[in-house]
C-alpha cells in the first residue's frame, strides 16, 4: 500500500476517523470499568470506616448525609450492626497541614467518645508528619475513648491534652482541628437533647 | 490574598521541577546555557497559561456536563498539541522578533509533560477560573526559577574538574538533588 | 537473532532512562518504593507495545503531516485504558501513581518509539522493540525504586528489614536526583564494559 498524499482532505480525514476510533474504544472501555471504579471506592471508604468504628453490618459508606461546617461540608457515615447504631464515622479535613490537605476518617461512639482516627489522605514529610498515620506510630491511640467534652483537642504546647508528634507540631496541630471539626459536625447533626 | 499564596507555593513549596518532577526533560536537556533557559522559559509560560486557561474551560464546560471526564487525557493533549501549532503560526505573523526567540522550543512543549501536568493539577483541585490561571503562571515561573538557576551552575560546571564518569548528565543530576534539599527549606511556607 | 536484538537494546545499550534520559519525569516522580517502580515501568510497557502496534500497522493510512497528532491520539486512548483499569482493579496503585498516569501520553519513550520505530518497520519488530524498550524502562525504574526503598525506608518489596526509618532524604525529591544521578554513572560504567 502506498504512503497516503498529505493532501487536505486526506489530513482531516484520517484525523477524524483517528480520533473516532480512539473515542468509541475509550466510550466501551468506560463502559466497562464503570461498575468496577464504583466498586473499587466504595471498598476504599468502608476500609476507612472499618478502622474507626466497631464491627457493622450494614452497608455504611453508602449511609451517608452531609453537614456543613466552617463554609465547607463533612460527610457522616452511620455504623450499625442488626440496626443498633454501633458507631458513626465522619470524614473530616484541614488545610493547615504542613503540607496542606489532610483527610481523617474519625469513628464515634453514639454519646460523643471517640472511638480511633484514621488517616486517609495526606502529604506530610516522611519521617516526622507522617507519623500520623497508624501503621507508622501510635500517634492516634491517645485519642481512643476520649471524650472531647474533657479531653482538650489541642497540642500540649497550646494548653492541650494531646502529646503532639515530636518534630511535627505544626502537622499535630492541623490533626487536633480536624478531630475537633469532626465533632462539632456529629454535635450539630444530633437533635438538642431536652 | 488568596492568588498570592497559590504563586508562593507552586513557586517556592511544591515547585514543579524539583518537588513535582514535571518537566524534567527540558530541565536537563536545555539547561547548557542560561540564554537557552531563558527562551525556553518563555515558550513554556505562554502555552501552559493558555493551555491551562483553554483545558479548564472545555472540561468544566464540554467535558463535566456531558459526563465525558475520562475523555480527558486525550482532550488535553491534543488541545496543547494543537495550540502549540497555533501559537507557532501566530508569532510568527505578528511578532517574528519573538518567534526567532521562542521557534525552535515550541515544538518541543508538546511533549512537555508540566504543560499537561499542570492542566490536569487545575482542574483536580477544583480551582475557578481565575485560580487556575493564577497557578498556571505561578508553575511557570517556579519552572523558569529552577530552569533558569539551575542553567547558570551548569554554565560554571562546565569550567569545573569533574570526575570523569560523572560529567555531564550525572552530575546535573547531583546539582538537581542539592538544589532540590535547598528547596526543602521553603517547606511550610504556606 | 536480529529480533533478539531488537529486543536487548532497550535493555541496556538504548536504556530510555538511564542511556537516553527519556522519561525522565515519571522516573523520578513515582519512584519512592520499588512497587510503584514496578507499576509504572509495567503501565508504560502496556502503551509502548500496544502503541507501537497499532502505530506500525496504519502507519501507510496515515498522511506524513498529520503523523504526529494522529500517533498522540493513539497513545492518549491507550494510556486511558490503562487509567480506567488500574482504577478499577488496583486502586491502590493508582493512588500511589497518581498524576503520573495520564503522564505516560507526553512520556518522551513512547511518541519517541512510534515516530521512530513503528512507523518504519512492520508489526512483529515493532511489537519486540515496545517489549524491549518497556523492560528496559521497567528495570530502571524498578532498580531506581528499590535503591530508593531500601535506603529510604530500609525495606524492599515491603518488607521492612530494619527498626525505625531509613535515610529519610532517599524517599524525598533530593534523593530521587541523587540517586538516579548515581545510576546513570552505574550504567555507563556496565556500558563501558559490555562493548
Amino acid at each position: 500500500m502506498a504512503k497516503k498524499e498529505s493532501s487536505f482532505f486526506n489530513m482531516v480525514s484520517t484525523l477524524f476517523v483517528v480520533t473516532l476510533i480512539a473515542a468509541g474504544l475509550l466510550g466501551s472501555v468506560y463502559a466497562l470499568t464503570k461498575e468496577p471504579i464504583r466498586l473499587a471506592e466504595l471498598k476504599k471508604k468502608n476500609d476507612a470506616i472499618k478502622m474507626v468504628v466497631p464491627e457493622f453490618n450494614n452497608n455504611a459508606s453508602e449511609e451517608f448525609y452531609k453537614v456543613g461546617i466552617d463554609g465547607d461540608s463533612v460527610s457522616i457515615y452511620t455504623a450499625t450492626m442488626d440496626s443498633v447504631v454501633v458507631g458513626v464515622a465522619v470524614e473530616t479535613f484541614t488545610n493547615s497541614g504542613f503540607s496542606g490537605l489532610i483527610k481523617l476518617m474519625v469513628g464515634f461512639a453514639p454519646d460523643g467518645t471517640i472511638i480511633d482516627v484514621a488517616v486517609t489522605k495526606h502529604a506530610e514529610t516522611p519521617g516526622l508528619g507522617d507519623k500520623m498515620e497508624i501503621r507508622k506510630s501510635d500517634f492516634h491511640v491517645q485519642f481512643q475513648g476520649k471524650h472531647p467534652d474533657d479531653f482538650k483537642l489541642m497540642v500540649v504546647k497550646d494548653n492541650g491534652n494531646v502529646d503532639a508528634i515530636t518534630a511535627s507540631t505544626i502537622s499535630s496541630r492541623a490533626y487536633c482541628e480536624a478531630v475537633q471539626r469532626a465533632y462539632d459536625a456529629y454535635i450539630s447533626s444530633q437533635p438538642k437533647e431536652n | 490574598m488568596e492568588y498570592v499564596l497559590i504563586i508562593i507555593a507552586a513557586v517556592f513549596v511544591s515547585n514543579i521541577v524539583l518537588n513535582q518532577f514535571l518537566g524534567i526533560c527540558p530541565f536537563i536537556g536545555v539547561s547548557n546555557k542560561v540564554e537557552t533557559a531563558l527562551g525556553m522559559t518563555g515558550a513554556v509560560t505562554f502555552v501552559m497559561v493558555i493551555a491551562t486557561l483553554v483545558t479548564y474551560i472545555i472540561y468544566q464546560y464540554v467535558l463535566v456536563p456531558l459526563d465525558l471526564t475520562y475523555l480527558r487525557t486525550i482532550t488535553f493533549i491534543l488541545v496543547i498539541a494543537s495550540l502549540v501549532q497555533l501559537v507557532e503560526i501566530i508569532l510568527k505573523k505578528i511578532s517574528p522578533p519573538l518567534y526567532q526567540a521562542l521557534g525552535i522550543f515550541l515544538p518541543l512543549i508538546t511533549t512537555n509533560c508540566a504543560v499537561l501536568g499542570v492542566a490536569v493539577l487545575a482542574v483536580q483541585q477544583d480551582f475557578t477560573l481565575l485560580g487556575s490561571t493564577v497557578f498556571a503562571i505561578g508553575n511557570a515561573l517556579g519552572f523558569g526559577l529552577a530552569l533558569i538557576t539551575f542553567s547558570g551552575i551548569r554554565e560554571q560546571l562546565d569550567m569545573m574538574n569533574v570526575p570523569k564518569g560523572m560529567k555531564g548528565v550525572p552530575i546535573a543530576f547531583i546539582v538537581a538533588g542539592l538544589m532540590a534539599m535547598a528547596f526543602m527549606g521553603f517547606a511550610g511556607l504556606v | 537473532m536480529n529480533q533478539w536484538n531488537n529486543f536487548s537494546k532497550g535493555i541496556l545499550k538504548e536504556n530510555a532512562v538511564l542511556v537516553l534520559f527519556l522519561g525522565l519525569c515519571p522516573t523520578l516522580g513515582v519512584t519512592t518504593s520499588a512497587v510503584n517502580g514496578l507499576g509504572m515501568g509495567l503501565a508504560t510497557t502496556f502503551v509502548l507495545v500496544m502503541s507501537n502496534l497499532v502505530v506500525s500497522l496504519v502507519k501507510n493510512a496515515i498522511p506524513d503531516k498529520v503523523r504526529i497528532p494522529a500517533f498522540i491520539v493513539i497513545i492518549a486512548a491507550f494510556v486511558t485504558v490503562v487509567e480506567l483499569v488500574m482504577k478499577a482493579y488496583i486502586p491502590s496503585l493508582f493512588d500511589a501513581l497518581g498524576l503520573f498516569i495520564p503522564l505516560i501520553v507526553v512520556n518522551c519513550v513512547v511518541l519517541g518509539r512510534a515516530e521512530a520505530f513503528a512507523s518504519k518497520n512492520n508489526v512483529v519488530s515493532s511489537i519486540i522493540d515496545g517489549l524491549g524498550m518497556g523492560v528496559g524502562f521497567a528495570l530502571a525504574l524498578t532498580v531506581l525504586g528499590g535503591v530508593r526503598e531500601i535506603l529510604g525506608s530500609g525495606s524492599i518489596f515491603g518488607l521492612s528489614f530494619i527498626e525505625g526509618d531509613g535515610m529519610l532524604l532517599f524517599i524525598l525529591p533530593p534523593g530521587a536526583f541523587l540517586a538516579l544521578g548515581y545510576l546513570i554513572v552505574l550504567a555507563n560504567k556496565l556500558k563501558e564494559k559490555t562493548t
